[in-house]
């Protein structure tokens, strides 16, 4: 579903990405680690065409995303963004509308259904969530966890056949992580393909297909948790691994 | 921060006192700006009826200014460097240029150019929104640049186009941050346009210097003339403010 070949990525003379190469099939689930500024962000980032990588290919669904330095046509890149679903660590909700209205946005003006399908679509994911009840507040009368579900509500509306994830739980109060993290484990359990930048290794462990780890821009490890966590077989994934374990 | 938090009557009613206390004196005749004698009235009535050409011209030059200035902040927060490079050349041209000069090219130099005469109405409307446009620009190009990157890539994530994320996401989000300073903008308008007497547009400085060559009362005139600003102002600082206050509600 989702193939990158050599991508590579520099912020002046810091090497971001280095050489990726990654391919995540239809329905797999896909944990990426790292320490910080190993470049998982920017990875991701790159799959939905919010960074553009000077080197290298990425394909969705057979069709290049960027090559060489360039990307998609804007209209193209629309398309592609309304496939492919992104939740980001500050949720990036839009504070002057209520939720309902977070959630129709897109439906309603990248995807043009009327209002009514879009709000049907929207409380059909807000109970997903379960918060269906907060249809008609604001994003600042919300919790945390509940403003992440929101935004992982607001991406599903757009009906993804992939969800991107940037450290969803990383903002949030340890009390809430759960509620995020349970919502995204049933939403594992529907097929959905998902590639998750996390830190939450009992996630990875429960619902990863494969662990990729990386470090310095390079992935060093692509491989099951069974063996990531067992095994490592990088020195700097054992390290990494002591370090988040022990935490 | 709002515009002039002060509660106008603590001060303005001693100043009222003042200047009545000093017409008892009898060095100022305050008979010719008095609602209790005839000519005062009549005077009073002529002073007053310059404020609907002083509000008309001003609303009509913020609300044409605030169109413009949005079309010449787009480019300026655009990734193009010559969209840019046309947004710097506009604000510092037009903001260089003292507004006096520019009413009165548009009044006598617009005509000529162009072959039509310009009312003197208009030619003040032209000239006070091409003025404030620079300065529009400026507070919407700040306005829109203080929108959060997260909020651009969320628009973006959901397959916003250019125009749906500036229509349902930034500017909604910029405007309510724009209010304060467009409210300032406003009172500046208003004080500006007394300007556009020179040219013979019938508002209220205009007004005041007819009348100030007819009586030859410049003093008490111009009194009333202050006073006239001061209260237009004063209310409309008011409004913006209640404004201000109903367009943050629902984030509280
Ligand atoms: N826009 C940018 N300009 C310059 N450098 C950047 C930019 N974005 C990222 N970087 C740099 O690229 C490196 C990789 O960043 P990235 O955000 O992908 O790391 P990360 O693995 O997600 O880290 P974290 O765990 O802290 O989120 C970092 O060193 C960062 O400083
Ligand atoms: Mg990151």
């Amino acid at each position: 579903m989702v193939s990158l070949e050599r991508v590579g990525k520099r912020y002046g003379d810091f090497q971001a990405l280095d050489g990726i190469d990654l391919t995540v099939q239809h329905g797999e689930r896909v944990v990426i680690c790292g320490p910080s500024g190993s470049g998982k962000s920017t990875l991701i980032r790159c799959i939905n065409g919010l960074e553009v990588p000077d080197e290298g290919t990425i394909r969705f669904d057979g069709k290049a995303v960027t090559t060489a330095g360039s990307s998609m046509r804007a209209r193209e890149l629309r398309q592609l963004r309304t496939d492919v679903g992104m939740v980001f660590q500050q949720f990036n909700l839009f504070p002057h509308l209520s939720v309902l209205d977070n959630l129709t946005l897109g439906p309603m003006r990248a995807r043009k259904l009327s209002r009514a399908d879009a709000e049907a679509l929207a409380r059909k994911y807000l109970d997903r969530v379960h918060i269906p009840e907060q249809a008609d507040k604001f994003p600042r009368q919300l919790s945390g966890g509940q403003q992440q579900r929101v935004a992982i509500a607001r991406s599903l509306c757009m009906e993804p056949k992939l969800m991107l994830f940037d450290e969803p739980t990383s903002a949030l109060d340890p009390e809430m992580i759960s509620e995020v993290l349970d919502v995204m484990g049933e939403l594992a359990e529907t097929g959905m393909t998902m590639i998750v930048v996390t830190h939450e290794m009992g996630f990875a462990r429960r619902v990863a297909d494969r662990i990729v780890f990386m470090d310095k821009g390079q992935v060093m490890e692509d491989t099951t948790p069974e063996s990531f966590f067992t095994s490592p077989s990088s020195p700097r994934g054992a390290e990494f691994l002591q370090r988040i374990l022990n935490h | 921060m709002s515009v002039m938090p002060v509660r106008p009557l603590r001060w303005l009613l001693p100043v009222l006192l003042l200047l009545l206390l000093a017409g008892c004196s009898g060095s100022l005749k305050w008979y010719v700006v008095s609602p209790l004698t005839d000519t005062g009235r009549s005077n009073l009535l002529f002073l007053l009826g310059g404020l609907k050409y002083t509000v008309l011209l001003s609303i009509t030059a913020i609300a044409i200014s605030i169109v413009v200035g949005l079309l010449v902040a787009l480019p300026g927060i655009s990734t193009s460097r010559w969209l840019r490079g046309a947004n710097r050349v506009y604000v510092e041209c037009v903001r260089s240029v003292p507004i006096l000069v520019l009413i009165l090219w548009v009044y006598y130099g617009l005509p000529i150019v162009m072959g039509i005469s310009v009312s003197v109405f208009w030619a003040g409307v032209i000239a006070l929104a091409l003025s404030d446009s620079a300065f529009e620009a400026e507070i919407f190009r700040a306005g829109i640049q203080s929108i959060d990157r997260g909020q651009l890539e969320a628009a973006d994530s959901i397959g916003l186009g250019y125009m749906d994320r500036m229509r349902y996401v930034v500017l909604p989000q910029a405007i309510k941050r724009v209010l304060p300073p467009l409210g300032n903008q406003l009172v500046y308008m208003l004080k500006m346009s007394s300007l556009v007497s020179i040219i013979g547009m019938e508002e209220l400085t205009r007004r005041a210097n007819e009348l100030v060559t007819a009586e030859y009362r410049p003093l008490e005139i111009y009194t009333v003339l202050i006073l006239e600003y001061l209260l237009l102002i004063l209310l409309v600082s008011y409004g913006v403010r209640r404004l201000e206050r109903r367009m943050t509600r629902d984030e509280r």
